[in-house]
């Protein structure tokens, strides 16, 4: 069976007092091949660990996890991740960052330089190969993370809120970015983000998670990321569906933590 | 005996012996410790006023040079914010220039011309005596006195005894700031019955008491001999501090004859090559060490009892054992530093592998990196800037270490140099070497920072 398939994925933490969190609880998701998945909860939903427990960096107390046909159960380079910040090599430059993957893999240099000036095109940065990490912004920094993630073709890319820490108008590029990735590469992506906004423009799916236990609430097929492929984001904010499906998962996320708050006074 | 409301049985206290400090000998160790504040706020405040008036010179002739530059020069709020304070460049020279004004000053440099505190009388000198004998008449002698300086031995001059009556003229030699006695019988005392000073230069004297004179002050001793004691001036004597200049062509000479047949830069170079070879072997085994204690729980447990335990022991508790078991030679000193740099780099290294952020680890096994590879390609070099900055400590401590191993044993070495110079009074040797092993240890500072800077220029900027 082709795609990602989680299957009654649970996960348990001890707690040095003797009790326990269930930080997911049943989580059953089946991700197609190229399809561009956003989960969105409120903190404490597990989302961060369910994509922890995708890359392998975290066995499932329950459950398992399938990419086209094998277990999941250490990190792979078929699966790619881009992380929210500090996870670049600040003692490379920007082309031996991005050519990590190939080369611990032993490709041969000449086919990695190609490799790397490739995606410098494609994340815009073909001026700054030779740049050190620590000379860059942090959207420049992003870029090359993306770049890196991509240069090892992996089948799934996960991004762990890979544009928190950037500014507003950074971010909006960095979202057509990714939207031009997805539609450049055909790669499926899930991408963790805590935005509604960017949740909406980059998941054609969006799922939304619900918290103690952590589990999925609801699940949306979205028409925004396709609109917004090589188009103006704020176009397509303006979309009359835009706002009101906006509105309806931040009533449901505002619920959900007052429901939070509520308990924690009781 | 109660401690804590518990009785302590009698037998522990037996089996402990701690004697009671006696009160005076905390007392005394409370006064000293009392009038060290008083004497070191002295000193400071004389230091502070110089800077003082330095400070008054700067704002005077130098307006506006130090002035902060570009950014920072806009900074309204500079008192508080550490980046917007830069040392006065100014400020920097004219304390160490201070400090050899003082050097100076305190040990009669010619180097500052006019400027002298008094200095001690050298030279001749000569002052009158007079004398009783026991049927009360009186007589006058004369006594020259030759103050000559440290290093110098005249001839004992012989003065003629040109005077006729029983009190005899004499002479004496005396070195500078030292007394010498002359004995009432060489001036007639051996001859004459009832032999009693009762002038010195006309003025009334009784045993006990004494006269200054224009060279110094005259005693006159409970048995009636003289003791002279020229004027010791205001200066330090070079035995105790020798001047600039004087250390200076001592520095010239230790460079062109060495010392005890040991140039003075072959004595550096050994005190230098055992430091590079001990911090070597400490970088050998503690970086790979720390590492390990990073990297796998056997190995963290296995080694953080002994880690933690010789942490804190200083290398120089060790000498007493590392002579017992080496010996004096070689091995023993550049165990000595092994064990001085291996602790340090081994937790050094240890805390380069645990500030590796963990999303840099998970970023390389999603790139596909091998356990080997992450070691070497993200552990590695990650933990420079740690291992850096644990080398840099290492180095200093190894200096300090080696030169206090060679004032316990070796044969060359600076710290060598030192003890067997300050065995013989020899000063300027002694301040030679403590200037030079300064020196080197903020030469390897400054070197290191270097390196630093070009190996390692992502350091707090990640």
């Amino acid at each position: 069976m082709s795609g990602l398939n989680m299957n009654d994925v649970s996960m348990t933490f001890e707690l040095p007092n003797g009790g326990s969190v269930e930080a997911l609880k049943n989580i059953n998701l089946n991700i197609k091949k190229g399809e561009l998945v956003s989960v969105l909860g409120p903190s404490g939903c597990g989302k961060t660990t369910l994509l922890n427990i995708l890359a392998g960096f975290l066995a499932p107390t329950g459950g398992d996890i399938e990419l086209n046909g094998h277990a999941v159960t250490g990190p792979d380079s078929e699966r790619g991740m881009v992380f929210q910040q500090g996870a670049l090599f600040e003692w490379m430059n920007v082309s031996k960052n991005i050519g990590f993957g190939p080369k611990m893999k032993g490709t041969p240099q000449a086919e990695i330089d190609e490799k790397v000036k490739e995606l410098l095109d494609i994340v815009g940065l073909q001026d700054f190969a030779e740049k050190m990490i620590y000379e860059m912004s942090g959207g420049m920094q992003q870029r090359v993370a993306l770049a890196r993630c991509l240069a090892n073709d992996p089948d799934v890319i996960l991004m762990d809120e890979p544009l928190g820490a950037l500014d507003a108008l950074t971010r909006e590029k960095m979202q057509s970015l990714v939207l031009d990735i997805w539609k450049k590469t055909g790669k499926t992506i899930i991408l963790i983000t805590h935005s509604v906004e960017e949740a909406l423009l980059l998941g054609e799916r969006l799922i939304v998670m619900a918290p103690r236990p952590g589990r999925i609430h609801k699940e949306y097929q979205l028409p925004f990321a396709e609109l917004g492929v090589g188009a103006d984001l704020r176009e397509v904010k303006r979309h009359e569906d835009f706002g009101s499906t906006r509105d309806e998962i931040l009533n449901m996320i505002w619920d959900m933590e007052e429901e939070i708050m509520g308990r924690v006074d009781s | 005996m109660t401690f804590l409301n518990t009785t302590i049985p009698a037998s522990f206290m037996e089996a402990v012996r701690f004697n009671t400090p006696p009160a005076d000998e905390v007392g005394s160790l409370i006064s000293t410790t009392l009038w060290m504040i008083v004497g070191i706020f002295f000193i400071f405040a004389i230091y502070m006023l110089f800077s003082a008036a330095s400070w008054l010179i700067d704002k005077l002739f130098n307006k506006g040079r130090d002035k902060a530059k570009g950014y920072t020069s806009l900074k309204t709020v500079t008192f508080g914010d550490e980046s917007a304070v830069v040392a006065n460049r100014f400020a920097s020279v004219a304390s160490v220039v201070a400090l050899f004004f003082f050097w100076a000053l305190a040990t009669g440099s010619s180097l500052l011309g006019p400027i002298q505190l008094p200095a001690p009388f050298l030279g001749e000198a000569e002052f009158e005596y007079t004398a009783t004998n026991a049927t009360g008449a009186t007589d006058t002698g004369k006594v020259s006195v030759l103050v000559y300086p440290f290093g110098e031995s005249p001839d004992q001059a012989k003065a003629d005894n040109t005077n006729s009556g029983f009190a005899m003229d004499n002479a004496i030699k005396v070195r500078e700031r030292r007394t010498a006695l002359l004995s009432s019988r060489t001036i007639g005392a051996k001859e004459t019955e009832g032999f009693a000073i009762t002038q010195i230069n006309g003025e009334n004297v009784s045993p006990g008491g004494s006269v200054d004179i224009d060279a110094g002050t005259v005693f006159v001793t409970e048995k009636g001999s003289l003791q002279i004691r020229p004027y010791p001036g205001m200066t330090m004597e070079s035995l105790y501090l020798p001047s600039p200049e004087e250390v200076w062509s001592s520095f010239i000479r230790l460079n062109k004859e060495g010392y005890t047949g040991v140039g003075l830069w072959e004595n550096v170079f050994w005190s230098l090559i055992r430091v590079v070879l001990g911090f070597a072997l400490g970088c050998l085994f503690g970086i790979p060490l720390g590492f390990a204690m990073g990297l796998s729980n056997w190995f963290r447990g296995w080694f953080d009892p002994i880690v933690e335990f010789m942490r804190p022991v200083p290398p120089l508790a060790l000498i007493p054992l590392i002579i017992i078991w080496f010996g004096i030679g070689e091995q023993g000193k550049i165990s000595l530093l092994f064990l001085a740099a291996l602790w340090i780099m081994t937790i050094a290294a240890r805390a380069g592998v645990s500030g590796v952020n963990i999303s840099k680890v998970h970023a390389a096994y999603s790139l596909g990196a091998t356990k080997r590879q992450l070691l070497t390609k993200v552990i590695l070099p990650n933990s420079l800037p740690e291992i850096f900055t644990g080398a840099r400590v290492a180095m200093g401590v190894c200096w300090g270490t080696v030169v206090a191993a060679e004032l316990v044993a070796a044969e060359k070495g600076a710290g060598k140099m030192i003890i067997a110079a300050s065995k013989f009074q020899l000063t300027d040797i002694v301040i030679i070497g403590i200037i030079i092993i300064g020196v080197i240890g903020f030469a390897i500072e400054v070197l290191m920072r270097k390196m630093e800077n070009r190996l390692i220029p992502w350091k707090g900027k990640g």
